[in-house]
């Protein structure tokens, strides 16, 4: 009897505890959307509000109009959509060329990937910052799509998958008189839509999240994406408004979070997947 | 049919070309720009003005202060970043290891920092590190205990830099952990179980060494990430106070329009260090690939 009572302790202790290291990252989330909708005075109150007396939709509207977000928003979207279909069409092709044929340079060509995958932006930016200048293309939405056009990490994975294809399959089709576009479109891509899947998802958040790369790139609002809008909300709104600041950000987090929401499982494995193979 | 031959020699070279004009024109060229730019004072109105000056930029960076200070808290923060993380997740991994609804749900929970945008999470934090209606301190207080200055005293910043990222990032290497975790066949233990096998022997003897390779894979990947901190950094403190949380990035950054001779230089040191951790990276990366 005395066992059963310690495992049943056990058990809601274990309970208990992972209820709050959930808290522990969930919280603040929900912290953020009930700051959203608080006045001034009630994100001042010792103890915190928590729910707020009359929910202020007003401040999104407020936030809004802090600055050009319309604009903002379309930036974010055109990037990001953009990016993901030119590394796409640049992307299956090249991988293509590296699992399935032997070519003078090969190896040589294969390094120069891998050193791409190898040089973070951080060291590139001020280079093609000046050449991006001197092409002029600073105050277009360019700078923040053309330097991603070749997804070095997504080469590298298809590669590996296209590989693990038997080579039979390839061959077969090619008796069956197939053009290799058509091996490529017919036969490879649907064969490695997890690995698709994988590079999707893996590009979409960090292209929609990215902060560094327009904060060097764009001079202008009219160029600027989501995260840069919210963070100079910070700027504009000063170090008091905070129910302003969290209503931006709930609109930039929000949309991640409803499709993280919808597809957890998914985007859990992409980022498991990625991070093992 | 000599044609059809030729196009069969060139084909996979022009389904490479888009890639690699990409990395060429993006990466490969901006590389070689940046060490010429190092070597150069650059005049940003007039480029025919600029001045080859050798060593100097160099000379200069590693006799500067400021420089060792954002190196040395990029050392600092890399250090914590990592060895926090990495207790952490490996604890949680070990606690979620059972495939369960509630500790996917867990895991699930734990892991959505990680896909919001770093600028989305520096001003959430920023809001709730706020010493005087901030709700940290509220629940510190609460709690009894002393509160924190936080992001606004240098002596507690660059600590407060680092518990942001890792509430950020430990949701991703913790799920790693739990997938190397549960690919180690149950009858292993079977066989430790009846040899009668401590919990820590069973640990340190056999769960340990098993997720080994996943182990050195997210220490790697985590301090090359780390060593380039930035966005945290400028949404949240602008470097300060006093340069506490200046990092190499940040210190590139600042002088990026000032003085881009100098500042190349700094990125040229960056790119050593990144490319040396990669290179270890990607040696790992292919020993695992040959082993499945």
């Amino acid at each position: 009897m005395k066992t059963m009572d310690l495992r049943y302790a056990k058990l809601t202790l274990s309970a208990v505890l992972k209820a709050v290291v959930l808290m522990i990252f969930v919280f603040p989330f929900l912290w953020m959307v009930s700051t959203s909708l608080q006045t001034l005075q009630e994100t001042t109150t010792v103890p915190p509000t928590f729910v707020p007396a009359v929910p202020q939709w007003n401040n999104f509207v407020h936030a809004m109009q802090a600055g050009p977000f319309l604009t903002y928003a379309r930036n974010s979207v055109v990037v990001t959509a953009a990016i993901l279909v030119i590394q796409f069409v640049v992307m299956i092709p090249a991988a293509y060329a590296f699992a399935k044929y032997r070519f003078a340079g090969h190896r040589l060509l294969f390094g120069l990937v891998l050193l791409a995958f190898m040089i973070p932006g951080q060291v590139t930016f001020i280079p093609v910052y000046l050449m991006l200048a001197d092409w002029g293309w600073i105050d277009t939405l360019l700078p923040q799509i053309v330097p991603f056009l070749a997804n070095a990490f997504g080469i590298f994975l298809l590669r590996q998958y296209f590989m693990q294809i038997p080579e039979e399959l390839v061959e077969s089709a090619r008796l069956d008189n197939a053009s290799e576009f058509k091996i490529i479109w017919k036969l490879m891509t649907p064969m490695s839509r997890p690995a698709l899947a994988t590079i999707a998802l893996f590009s979409f958040v960090s292209h929609w999240n990215e902060y560094f790369w327009p904060l060097i790139m764009t001079n202008s609002n009219s160029v600027r994406p989501l995260t840069l809008g919210i963070a100079m909300l910070r700027e504009t709104e000063g170090i008091t408004n905070w129910h302003i600041v969290m209503a931006g950000n709930v609109v930039l987090v929000i949309p991640i979070l409803i499709a993280y929401a919808f597809c957890s499982k998914w985007i859990v494995k992409a980022f498991v997947y990625s991070g093992i193979k | 049919m000599r044609n059809h031959a030729l196009w069969e020699k060139l084909r996979p070279y022009v389904m490479i070309a888009p890639a690699m004009a990409g990395i060429v024109l993006f990466v490969v060229y901006p590389v070689l720009y940046l060490v010429r730019l190092s070597f150069y004072k650059y005049n940003l109105m007039n480029k025919a003005k600029s001045k080859f000056i050798g060593w100097d930029n160099y000379r200069k960076l590693f006799g500067n202060d400021d420089f060792y200070k954002s190196l040395v808290n990029t050392v600092w923060y890399t250090v914590g970043v990592v060895a926090l993380t990495m207790i952490l997740s490996l604890l949680i991994a070990l606690w979620l290891r059972r495939s369960s609804r509630w500790n996917a749900l867990v895991q699930a929970g734990i892991f959505t920092p990680h896909i919001v945008s770093i600028v989305s999470i520096a001003l959430l934090w920023l809001w709730m590190m706020e010493p005087s209606h901030g709700l940290l301190n509220y629940v510190l207080q609460s709690l009894g205990l002393p509160t924190s200055t936080w992001l606004q005293s240098s002596k507690t910043a660059l600590v407060s830099v680092i518990i942001v990222s890792v509430w950020h990032g430990i949701g991703y290497y913790a799920l790693i952990l739990v997938a190397a975790l549960q690919s180690i066949p149950p009858s292993i233990y079977e066989a430790a179980a009846l040899d009668n096998a401590g919990r820590f022997k069973l640990f340190f003897r056999i769960t340990l060494p098993l997720i080994s390779p996943q182990l050195f894979f997210v220490l790697v990947i985590m301090t090359i990430g780390s060593f380039k901190v930035f966005d945290t950094v400028q949404v949240m403190t602008d470097g300060g106070p006093n340069q506490a949380t200046s990092t190499i990035v940040y210190y590139i950054f600042r002088y990026r329009s000032t003085n881009i001779g100098y500042s190349s230089a700094t990125g040229v040191v960056l790119m050593l260090v990144v490319g040396a951790l990669t290179f270890l990276y990607f040696r790992l990366l292919s020993r695992k690939l040959h082993y499945q």
